[in-house]
């Protein structure tokens, strides 16, 4: 499908980003809390200003409008919000059964009952999970993951782990991921990244370079 | 029937009631006498005054300080409405969403009163201009100030509802309306529920003031039915104007909400 494509860009923390992913590639973020790892996904996804050239394959930012922007790079953050009582009013209504979506339900540990759910009645874990559900029925060409898997326990972290895999390999998406977790960064077999003095390095250890400039 | 003149010993035993209610407040430490004294205050100066402008304008037919008048109604009502806002919008916003959306319903629905409904010759004839234009500035300003309170106060406080919308691709208008229609309803609420109750529960004032000063009951009625459409009127498109321009604002061209637009919250 398509890369991911970030040249120079300026958020409210760093300065003159760039930041290749390719489509179907696995890239890891990390760095000290406040670095700005957040507000690079946020400013990727168009939701706060900033200066610079995204591309999603070979489509610009400013190109077209910004929710159809937001449709194709999709962004999962660290805490979701929740605009309906029921969690089934949070899936758009046509896509129910068409793209499978008790099928990814069920990868994600819950029954297709889940959607009469109350959102007040859910736990963080469960927020978290389903807020990764209403995202890829959006089937997003480029994933931006925000502390995915820091509410789960061991076994929905690995389901987690497992359906965005499958999601990366399925559909070509390029996955850019904020993760705290080392181990899951190991785990996963990424290009692992830090961010350091406001600029994006290959992390310590990791191996690869920035990718295109080993 | 005929109007009995009150002197200023009646005006001075009602406003002896205010003060024996703010002695109450001040022994007793509610907190209101201050608020209270300085409101009636207010209150006596500013309808003395307008009394005595009223009772010159009356005497001429020159639209210009009519006009003036009008002008000076509308900008003390857009202060009003700023006041009332707990997070304002920055810079000009802040005052110019309330007064556009005054304007556009408040002269709006006066001058269609007064020329179709009325048929008041000059239009702009005093007598009916000014009390009109004041009944419906002072309930379009009420309606407009609570709603876009509303819609500032809960956008705020709803940041995360809103931007996870935006993020899964919605429209800033899908991901603001179940906010806007909220917003509208806690505006109009005390007008729907002033004609609901009207003539069973409340003599409304208008319609009280006419009987009072002699009017046939049936004419004060129908007056006050007039009035009360132009006040649900004026007041829905008010506030739908300025909710309208109020969460265009809250987000930017690329649909992005940008709660920086609203100064920080006082009290």
């Amino acid at each position: 499908m398509s890369a991911l494509r970030v040249q120079a860009l300026d958020t409210a923390v760093l300065r003159s980003v760039d930041l290749q992913v390719e489509a179907g590639e696995l890239v890891f973020l990390s760095g000290p809390s406040g670095a700005g790892k957040s507000l690079l996904l946020r400013a990727i996804a168009d939701l706060d200003p900033s200066a610079g050239q995204i591309w999603c394959g070979d489509v610009g930012r400013s190109s077209i409008p910004a929710p159809v922007w937001r449709r194709r790079v999709g962004l999962l953050p660290s805490e979701s919000g929740w605009w309906d009582e029921q969690v089934g009013g949070h899936f758009p209504a046509r896509v129910h059964d068409r793209l499978g979506l008790s099928e990814l339900l069920a990868r994600l540990g819950f029954r297709a009952a889940v959607l009469d759910w109350e959102v007040r009645r859910l736990s963080t874990g469960e927020r978290q999970r389903l807020a990764l559900a209403r995202l890829l029925v959006n089937r997003p060409e480029v994933l931006l993951l925000d502390e995915a898997t820091a509410n789960l326990d061991p076994d929905n972290r690995g389901r987690v782990e497992a359906v965005i895999a499958d999601y990366r390999a399925e559909q070509a998406a390029a996955v850019l991921w904020v993760s705290h977790d080392r181990e899951q960064r190991l785990r996963m077999k990424g290009r692992r990244l830090t961010i350091r003095d406001g600029r994006l390095e290959p992390e310590p250890g990791a191996g690869t370079g920035l990718g295109l400039h080993p | 029937m005929s109007l009995i003149s009150l002197g200023s010993l009646d005006l001075a035993l009602a406003a002896g009631l205010v003060l024996l209610l703010s002695a109450l407040s001040w022994r007793h430490r509610l907190g209101v006498e201050r608020r209270m004294l300085i409101a009636a205050a207010r209150s006596t100066v500013q309808l003395v005054l307008l009394g005595l402008v009223l009772k010159v304008l009356f005497e001429t037919t020159h639209p210009a300080p009519i006009l003036l008048l009008a002008l000076v109604m509308l900008s003390v009502a857009g202060w009003e409405v700023l006041a009332r806002q707990q997070r304002r919008y920055r810079g000009l916003w802040g005052y110019g969403i309330g007064v556009l959306s005054m304007f556009l319903s408040s002269f709006s629905v006066t001058v269609l009163a007064l020329t179709l409904m009325i048929r008041v010759e000059p239009w702009y004839q005093p007598q009916y201009l000014i009390p009109l234009l004041g009944m419906l500035l002072g309930n379009t300003m009420n309606g407009i100030a609570i709603a876009l309170d509303g819609l500032t106060r809960q956008a705020h406080d709803a940041r995360d509802r809103i931007e996870a919308q935006l993020m899964l691709g919605a429209t800033w208008g899908e991901a603001i309306a179940d906010i806007r229609r909220d917003a509208l309803r806690s505006g109009l609420i005390p007008v729907v529920n002033a004609m609901a109750t009207a003539g069973l529960v409340s003599l409304p004032g208008m319609m009280t003031g006419q009987i009072l000063a002699g009017s046939p009951p049936m004419e004060a009625a129908k007056y006050q039915l007039l009035i009360m459409f132009l006040i649900a009127a004026g007041t829905g498109f008010g506030s739908v104007a300025a909710l309208w321009i109020g969460s265009r604002r809250l987000f930017d061209e690329r649909s992005r909400l940008r709660l920086d637009r609203l100064a920080s919250g006082r009290r």
